[in-house]
């Protein structure tokens, strides 16, 4: 192995800062962990010549004195974000040829930091899926157990297996279900779902406006600091973003969790959770009563509902807000007869089954006749879950959950979509609070598959999240590698 | 024609008896705001197409709306100009439908609730007799683009300078009776939005256009189904819109059919409306609120402050004007349609007769725009130089007569009605002695026609003043001239 992958984000960037290595040096390694992984498909695009050039004005900027947070860094963008003059196709087929005029606020703010970037990071089509298996240009392989091709999660399943794999030093992700939780669960790694509004969603190809929330894929929860310094920012174009300062998460990192109170919902111990994840639940639960926790039982009632309200909330928003890929001024279009027709032959052609069958229930739940039923019901139903979090939170600090209900699944072998769902069960109740939430890999299964656990925290509380988080990943010690991690 | 001739406006003669129109508006006023409602682009009307288009009117993937301040106070002054209630909290939806000039797939607008509520406005019907029409709510809305159908033989070019561009919807209540009514109101409106400087008001330029609801009922029946007829840009077609489409439904009625609650359009060329889509394929909009906004809250200061800034409106002026100037509330509704012509008046009637002003403004000067088609800040005559007509008049230096020959030349070179008295030696003569030596004069004439006045035909008088008027070239003083032939003709 490449001595240079070894180093997480905040290994490398002290290496570098104390010009131990250059920039340049460990871009280089990446691309050539990218080429020798790209087996994985977890690449869409590589921007091999941009990422050098970034590396290069990094290291002149170290050989001047200046070293901004994230200087020369090489990390993985989700095809999700508007990246200026650079194919962004959200895994879609009806973006096969967008080139955006124009860079999204988070890895603008990234670019800003001084990260460098390596390239497009595959995803299911327009974050819809959970197994990255409805990318337009074909699944993506999870690193672990690589001969049996498990499946990276989803939606941000490049993003997480490139940082498994070693061909990102982090990545973005987005999260509107679980799409950042639950790949960083089934790849090893560490996945932060910030609050809603911490990160601008100005640039971000839209999937359910009230639920989408950028945030990293990491190695470390140190690293997720790192990153999530310079992702988050208030934004002015972006009407739903917070205008707080983010504390530097970065001097949270140590801190005792002393006499804090863990909530463990009662909800979350059902049928259907595999035996390996019980049992590192309850290890979790040990490791931060050990570290001076305080475990209280709670109950968030509503949860058994959160999967159905996602379900009408996540497809009507995106029922609208996939109507701009209409074929007339951007991306494909299939020329027809009439104005209808090029829409249905554009539309027909140019999505997938996944995001047809979303915009399918948006479109239906939102009908006249259906709406109160369905969307009004749900919206409803999404006041009491989050009320539910409220509650919970005037009692405890962090609630502690297993991240999935299961570890990685063999790829093609979830057909039903139902099933599939399951998946966010329970990352999706979060998302619907706008709350933050971490996954991080705790130990691995019989199979050796990763398994995570999620800590979820209350609004705006991600420095306390990252504190714990932190005191968790240092008592489950988890430093297992991918077997098909760049080597 | 003659039965027809004595219909109430609003009416119409049926087989059956007399129907009654019952109409609702829905005005679309543009927003006189330099961007758009939810982008930074220009919302300058006549660019060329497609340079006012910033990536979010293009909905381009990833792009946010972001609400314009300055076109929600308008909306709020609006609102407190009609008098209707100002919704503190109000949302944004989205009105989803397909259109090749919808980038978005959906238009942002205001469903279930408006920056706005109810309230309510008077217009005058005629000139002794004023309504009052309820509105329903005013929302902000953003416009579609524009679709060019006949630049190319098998395609449509769309021009995206229009996308976004900030809209109020005023809705009113179907308070609305006639089309005079309609018409009357769309100006009221129209006068509201000038004065608080809201909207232009242009509807050549399509910055105010009109829906019309149009139903027909028998006197104290409920009310029928209505039809909506899409797009009006003019007070004379929303006129004629109105009553073709009124006596359409009175027509199926009448032979015993039913009206098919639609959108129509009105064709201009024919003056016939014409269906545009059934109830059946009206769209389902399938509204809900907008994701990407933030439910638009403000406080009740910020409507305090729009409210203390808020310009003197229509309906204040008017009763200023009655007061001040002892002007007819007809004349006063007039000048009050446009600021412009207040302005022109207060400034023309300083110092003068107020009554004498609104009239030389209203007949004289304003017909004699219309016939050299030139707008009121074009007109040659200034309020200085009006002022000092009427002043002219006032004190008797000319007479009504010459003043209007002044007038004439005043609309030609722009001259200084004292100048032109002056040069052409118009001044009345009001000096006894004269006046008498040309009453005599035409007494001595006409001796015939002194007899015939003194044996009992009174009319004949006139004759007299009129010979007297015509021998001074116009310049003698009625009055004086009237006073002296009563002494002399005895």
């Amino acid at each position: 192995m490449s001595d240079l992958l070894k180093y997480d984000l905040l290994g490398a960037s002290e290496a570098i800062k104390s010009k131990e290595i250059s920039s340049v040096e460990l871009t280089n390694a990446y691309i050539e962990a990218i080429e020798k992984t790209s087996s994985l498909g977890a690449y869409l695009e590589i921007v091999k010549d941009k990422a050098l050039e970034m590396a290069k004005v990094s290291d002149e900027n170290i050989s001047k004195g200046v070293s901004r947070p994230l200087e020369g860094l090489p990390i993985g963008i989700k095809d999700m974000f508007c990246t200026k003059d650079i194919k962004t196709t959200a895994s879609s087929k009806i973006l096969d040829n967008f080139y955006p005029t124009y860079e999204s606020t988070v890895t603008q703010n990234l670019w800003n930091d001084g990260a460098v970037m390596l390239g497009k990071l595959s995803c299911d089509e327009f974050a819809m899926g959970s197994s990255n298996e409805t990318a337009a240009k074909g699944n993506v392989i999870n690193p672990w157990l690589k001969h049996k091709k498990m499946s990276p999660g989803g939606s941000s399943g490049g993003s997480a297996a490139a940082v498994a794999a070693r061909s990102a030093l982090a990545a973005t992700g987005t999260d509107t279900g679980g799409s950042i939780r639950q790949p960083a669960a089934f790849c090893g790694i560490t996945g932060l779902k910030p609050t809603y509004g911490r990160c601008s969603r100005w640039g971000i190809v839209a999937f359910s406006s009230s639920l989408d929330q950028a945030g990293p894929l990491t190695r470390t929860v140190s690293d997720a600091a790192l990153m999530l310094n310079s992702m988050a920012s208030y934004d002015k174009k972006d009407s739903t973003s917070a205008n707080l300062n983010m504390p530097d998460l970065m001097s949270y990192l140590g801190n005792s969790i002393k006499g804090k109170k863990i909530g463990i919902p009662k909800e979350y111990t059902q049928d259907g959770i595999s035996d390996d994840i019980v049992n590192f639940y309850q290890k979790s639960i040990n490791w931060l009563k050990e570290a001076g926790a305080e475990i209280i039982p709670v109950s968030l009632p509503h949860t058994k509902y959160a999967l159905p309200v996602y379900y009408i909330i996540a497809p009507a928003e995106a029922s609208s807000n996939l109507a701009r890929y209409d074929g007339v001024r951007f991306g494909q279009r299939k020329e027809a007869s009439s104005l209808d027709e090029m829409y249905e032959a554009t539309r027909g052609e140019g999505f997938g089954d996944e995001v047809k069958r979303r915009i399918m229930i948006g479109t239906y739940v939102l009908s006249s006749g259906y709406y109160d039923a369905y969307y009004l019901k749900a919206q409803k139903v999404r006041r009491l879950i989050k009320e539910d979090f409220e509650n919970v939170f005037k009692k405890v600090d962090y609630i502690l959950t297993p991240s999935t209900p299961t570890t990685s699944f063999e790829l093609g072998k979830k057909q039903d979509p139902l099933t599939m769902y399951l998946n966010d069960i329970f990352t999706v109740p979060a998302s619907l609070a706008g709350l933050p939430g971490i996954s991080l890999p705790i130990g691995l299964d019989k199979l050796g598959l990763p398994i995570g656990i999620q800590l979820i925290a209350n609004s705006f509380d991600e420095p306390g999240l990252i504190s714990t988080a932190h005191v968790l990943e240092k008592s489950a010690d988890f430093n297992f590698i991918a077997d098909g991690a760049a080597k | 024609m003659s039965e027809t001739s004595k219909l109430k406006p609003g009416h119409i003669q049926g087989e059956t008896g007399v129907w009654e129109m019952v109409i609702g508006l829905e005005i679309h006023a543009q927003v006189s705001s330099k961007s758009k409602l939810f982008s930074g682009a220009s919302a300058t009307f006549g660019a060329q197409a497609n340079s006012n288009v910033s990536l979010v009117d293009a909905a381009m993937p990833g792009m946010l709306p972001v609400i314009n301040e300055y076109c929600v106070e308008q909306a709020v002054k609006t609102g407190l100009a009609l008098n209707a209630q100002i919704n503190n909290i109000s949302v944004f939806d989205r009105k989803n439908y397909f259109y090749a000039d919808l980038p978005q797939g959906y238009q942002i607008s205001q469903f279930t609730k408006p920056i706005v509520g109810e309230g309510e406005i008077n217009i005058d019907v005629d000139d002794n007799n004023q309504t009052t029409i309820g509105i329903e709510r005013l929302h902000l809305e953003q416009d579609a683009g524009k679709s060019l159908h006949d630049q190319h033989p098998s395609k449509s070019y769309i021009d995206l300078n229009r996308t976004g561009v900030a809209l109020m919807e005023i809705v009113s209540k179907p308070d609305i009776r006639s089309p005079q009514e309609a018409g009357a109101y769309v100006k009221k409106i129209r006068s509201i939005l000038r004065y608080v400087g809201s909207c232009d008001g242009n509807m050549e330029e399509g910055s105010l256009r009109a829906d019309c609801n149009v139903s027909v009922r028998k006197a104290g029946e409920e009310f029928g189904t209505r039809c909506e007829i899409k797009n009006l840009n003019s007070i004379r077609f929303i006129n004629q819109a109105i009553q073709a489409e009124a006596e359409r439904q009175v027509e199926i009625l009448e032979s015993g059919g039913e009206i098919n609650q639609e959108t129509r359009l009105f064709d201009t060329s024919t003056g016939e409306t014409r269906s545009m889509r059934s109830k059946e394929d009206a769209h389902d909009y399938r509204y809900f609120p907008d994701p990407d906004l933030l439910p638009l809250e403000f406080t009740d200061s910020f409507v305090q402050d729009i409210k203390d800034k808020l310009p003197e409106l229509p309906d204040f002026v008017k009763k200023r004007l009655v007061n001040e100037y002892g002007i007819t509330p007809y004349d006063a509704s007039i000048l009050v349609e446009e600021k412009d012509y207040v302005n022109f008046f207060e400034k023309a009637a300083t110092g003068g007769d107020g009554k004498l002003t609104a009239n030389w403004m209203i007949s004289e000067l304003f017909g004699a725009l219309k016939k050299e088609n030139l707008l009121l800040s074009n007109s040659p005559i200034s309020p200085e130089t009006l002022g000092e007509l009427i002043g002219l008049i006032s004190k008797g230096i000319i007479s009504g007569k010459i003043a209007k020959d002044v007038f004439s030349e005043m609309m030609i070179s722009s001259k200084k009605p004292s100048d032109i008295v002056k040069e052409k030696g118009l001044e009345q003569v009001s000096d006894d002695k004269e006046i008498l030596k040309l009453v005599d004069k035409v007494i001595a004439d006409n001796q015939d026609k002194v007899k015939d006045y003194l044996s009992g035909k009174d009319k004949l008088f006139g004759f007299f003043v009129g010979q007297v008027m015509k021998i001074s070239q116009g310049k003698a003083n009625p009055g004086l001239v009237n006073k002296m032939l009563k002494e002399n003709l005895k």
